[in-house]
C-alpha cells in the first residue's frame, strides 16, 4: 500500500520568534528549522504500517522553498521511500487552500491509499490542511488520531481520535486521510545508516506547472503580525501575615477578578 | 577553508545531541553514583549506528567517517562521560584496527558483531607494569602448532568484563622488544581466559575497567590480527585515532560543564545582581568558551585528516593534549562559577570535574602527547609513541 505523508517545515520550538520589519512575517535570522513534531508522528506511523504489512511505500511530501529539502530529508533519513518537495515561487503567497490543491493533486498523481499527516503544524497553528484535502479529493479524514490499525485487505481503516474523556472509534473506507495527534507513537531517531542512506533516496522536484493548470490566488493572506505583549511582573505583598492574606483576597477579587 | 558539517554530518550530530539529551542525560547522574554499565541505553547507541561510525555497512558499521564519529561522541560525552568512552573504545580501539589489519574472515567473525553494536570489544594493551611505557610488555603468547599459549596480565582495560572479544597484545619474541609484539584477538569464555577485578574509579564511573587474566590461554594463530612483530604497530596506530575519540569526548564534557555554568550564571544572583554580571564570572565563561572552540577545531582538524588519508599523528595528539586539559580547566572553572553548590553532587558540574581528569590520563598522557608532538617536530619517531 502506498501512503505519503505530508510534512511542513517549522521553526524549532526553541526558537525565540521575532517579527520581520515588514510586520508580516517572522524575521528568519537564526531559526533552526524542524518537521514539525506532528508530523513526525505522521511519518513514524506511515513507517509502522509499512513494517507491519512487510510491503509498501512511504512517500513524504512538502511544499515550501529550497531549505524544505533538509526536512524531506530528515524523514528519508527516518526511512521513507522517497520524497516529493513542491518548489516553486508562485505558491511563496500559498495559504491553507492552495497548499491543499496542491496536495490533493500529487496525492492523486500518486495513486497513494492513505495520507498521514500531523494534526498540525506548530508554527501557525492553522490545522486546516487535513480537512481541505479531504474535502477536495473526496475521501472521509480522522483528526488527532491516537490508534489505527488498517484491515488485512486494505480497505478499510479503524481510527481512535481523541475526544475529551476518551476515544472515539470510526471505521473509514480507504483511501483516506488521517491527522496524527501527539501519544499516537514514539518517533525514531534515524540511525546512521539511514541518515547515510537518506542521500542516495529521490527527492522529486515539482513546479505548478507539473501539476497542471494555474496557481489560484490565496484566500487568506496576513495583514500584521504582533509580538505576545510582555507579562507584567508580579507583585510581592508586604506586612504581617494577617494584614497581607487581607490584602491578598482583596487583589484577587477586585484587581484580578480571580474570585 | 570550509568550517562547515554536511547535511549528513549536521543530521548526525542531531541525532546523537536529541538521543544523549532524552536517553542517557536523565540516566546520567545515577549510573555515576552506583557504577552501573548502562546496557540498554549502550544497546540502543548500537542499534542507531554508534558503535561502529566509520565502518563500512559491509561490516555491520555505518559508512560514515571521523568527521561524524567526533561530533556524535561529543554529544554523548556531553550528556554522559561513560557512555562516550564505551563509544569511542568500541570505535577507535577495538573496530578501527580490526578493520585496518583484519582479514575478512577476521572482520567478518570479530568486527562485524562489535560494529553493529550487538556486543562490545577491548583493547588490551596496558599493563600492571606497562602504561606509558607500552613497549614493556609481559603478556607471552608462545606458539604451540596451530596455536598459541598467552600468559600474563593486562590492567585497566575499559569495557573489559562486558566485552565479547578483547585485542590483546603480547610478546611472541622477547629479544626484538616492542618489534616482537603481536596483536590476538581472543574471545571471551576462551579457556583460560578470565576477568579479574573491576575498579573502582574517580571518574567514568559507568564504564567498567577491568583486569583481564590469561593463564594457558590457547588461542588459534587464526585470531592474530596481521603479522608477527606487527603488534606495537597495531596499537599506537589504534591509539593516533583513538586519541581524536577522547578529544571529542573531552570537548563534550567540558561543554557540559560549560552548559551548566552560563545557565546558572543566569539565574543565580550575589550582591544584587545576576552573577553572570560580574566581571569575573565572564572572565571565566568567555576563556572557557574559546579554549572549548579551540579543542573541538582541534579535534575537527584531526578527524578531517583521517578522512582525507593524511597523516594525523601529531593532529590527534595536539588534540588530545588541548581538549583534556581543557576539560580539566573548564570542569575546575565551572565548580567555580558554581560556588559552594558545585561542590554538591546534585549540581553536576562535580561529576564532569571527576570525568575530567581521566582524559588526561588514559591513550597516554598529556606528557606522552607532548612526547608525541615534540618527537614528530624534531623528525625522531623510531616507530615508537
Amino acid at each position: 500500500m502506498k501512503i505519503l505523508v505530508t510534512i511542513k517545515q517549522v521553526p524549532d520550538t526553541a526558537t525565540q520568534v521575532k517579527i520581520a520589519a515588514d510586520g508580516k512575517t517572522i524575521d528568519p535570522t537564526g531559526i533552526t528549522w524542524i518537521v514539525s513534531p506532528y508530523d513526525e508522528f505522521a511519518v513514524e506511523e506511515a513507517l509502522r504500517i509499512k513494517e507491519k504489512r512487510g510491503q509498501g511505500e512511504v512517500v513524504a511530501v512538502s511544499l515550501g522553498p529550497d531549505r524544505v529539502k533538509e526536512a524531506l530529508r530528515s524523514c528519508l533519513a527516518m526511512g521513507c521511500d522517497r520524497a516529493i518537495h513542491l518548489n516553486d515561487p508562485a505558491w511563496a503567497a500559498a495559504d491553507t487552500l492552495v497548499t491543499a490543491r496542491a496536495l490533493a493533486k500529487v496525492i492523486e498523481q500518486e495513486s497513494a491509499q492513505l495520507v498521514l499527516c500531523g494534526r498540525q503544524a506548530i508554527d501557525d497553528d492553522m490545522g486546516a490542511v487535513t480537512a481541505q484535502l479531504a474535502e477536495l479529493l473526496g475521501w472521509p479524514c480522522a483528526y488527532w488520531i491516537m490508534e489505527e490499525t488498517i484491515d488485512a485487505d486494505a480497505k478499510s481503516v479503524r481510527a481512535a481520535r481523541q475526544v475529551e474523556g476518551g476515544l472515539e472509534v470510526f471505521d473509514l473506507p480507504l483511501p483516506a486521510v488521517l491527522a496524527a495527534q501527539k501519544g499516537l507513537n514514539e518517533p525514531r531517531y534515524p540511525t546512521l545508516k539511514g541518515i547515510m542512506g537518506a542521500k542516495k533516496k529521490e527527492i522529486k522536484d515539482l513546479k505548478a506547472s507539473d501539476l497542471g493548470g494555474a496557481v489560484e490566488p490565496p484566500q487568506l493572506s496576513v495583514v500584521g503580525l504582533q509580538a505576545l505583549p510582555p507579562r507584567p511582573p508580579g507583585r510581592i505583598i508586604q506586612g504581617d501575615v494577617p494584614t497581607a492574606v487581607k490584602e491578598l483576597v482583596r487583589s484577587l477579587r477586585e484587581d484580578a477578578k480571580a474570585i | 577553508m570550509k568550517l562547515e558539517l554536511s547535511a549528513e554530518q549536521q543530521m548526525i550530530q542531531a541525532m546523537a545531541r536529541e538521543f544523549a539529551d532524552s536517553a542517557i542525560k536523565p540516566i546520567a547522574a545515577e549510573i555515576d553514583r552506583d557504577a552501573r554499565f548502562p546496557h540498554e541505553t549502550v544497546k540502543r547507541m548500537g542499534e542507531l549506528g554508534l558503535m561502529g561510525i566509520a565502518v563500512p555497512e559491509r561490516w555491520g558499521g555505518s559508512g560514515a567517517d571521523a568527521v561524524s564519529y567526533v561530533v556524535a561522541l561529543e554529544e554523548i560525552a556531553r550528556a554522559c562521560a561513560s557512555h562516550a568512552v564505551v563509544m569511542s573504545v568500541n570505535n577507535s580501539l577495538y573496530g578501527d584496527p580490526l578493520l585496518r589489519y583484519g582479514t575478512d574472515v577476521q572482520r567478518e567473525r570479530f568486527l562485524k558483531p562489535v560494529a553493529s553494536g550487538h556486543t562490545h570489544g577491548c583493547f588490551a594493551l596496558t599493563e600492571p607494569q606497562a602504561g606509558s611505557d607500552a613497549t614493556n610488555q609481559a603478556t607471552l603468547a608462545v606458539r604451540d602448532g596451530a596455536d598459541y599459549i598467552v600468559n600474563g596480565r593486562k590492567r585497566f582495560i575499559t569495557t573489559g568484563r562486558e566485552s565479547s572479544f578483547a585485542l590483546v597484545f603480547c610478546q611472541t619474541d622477547r629479544a626484538e622488544g616492542h618489534r616482537g609484539i603481536s596483536a590476538f584477538v581472543v574471545e571471551k569464555g576462551a579457556p583460560g581466559f578470565t576477568v579479574g577485578k573491576t575498579e573502582d574509579k574517580l571518574g567514568i564511573r559507568a564504564s567498567d575497567t577491568a583486569e583481564l587474566i590469561f593463564e594457558d590461554c590457547r588461542v588459534p594463530a587464526a585470531n592474530r590480527l596481521g603479522d608477527e612483530g606487527q603488534g606495537f604497530k597495531i596499537a599506537m596506530t589504534a591509539i593516533d585515532g583513538g586519541r581524536i575519540g577522547i578529544a571529542a569526548q573531552a570537548v563534550g564534557i567540558a561543554a557540559g560543564a560549560y552548559e551548566r555554568s552560563v545557565a546558572y550564571a543566569r539565574e543565580r544572583k550575589a550582591f544584587g545582581v545576576l552573577i553572570g554580571q560580574h566581571q569575573m564570572v565572564q572572565w571565566m565563561l568567555a576563556d572557557m568558551a574559546t579554549a572549548i572552540d579551540g579543542a573541538r577545531l582541534l579535534t575537527l582538524r584531526a578527524a578531517t585528516l583521517k578522512d582525507g588519508g593524511r597523516p594525523y599523528r601529531t593532529a590527534a595528539a595536539m588534540a588530545k593534549l588541548f581538549a583534556s586539559e581543557t576539560a580539566m580547566k573548564v570542569a575546575t572553572d565551572a565548580i567555580q562559577v558554581h560556588g559552594g553548590y558545585g561542590f554538591i553532587r546534585e549540581y553536576e558540574v562535580e561529576r564532569a570535574f571527576r570525568d575530567a581528569k581521566v582524559t588526561q590520563l588514559y591513550e597516554g598522557t598529556s606528557q606522552i602527547q607532548k612526547l608525541v608532538i615534540a618527537r614528530d617536530l624534531l623528525g625522531d619517531h623510531d616507530g615508537r609513541a
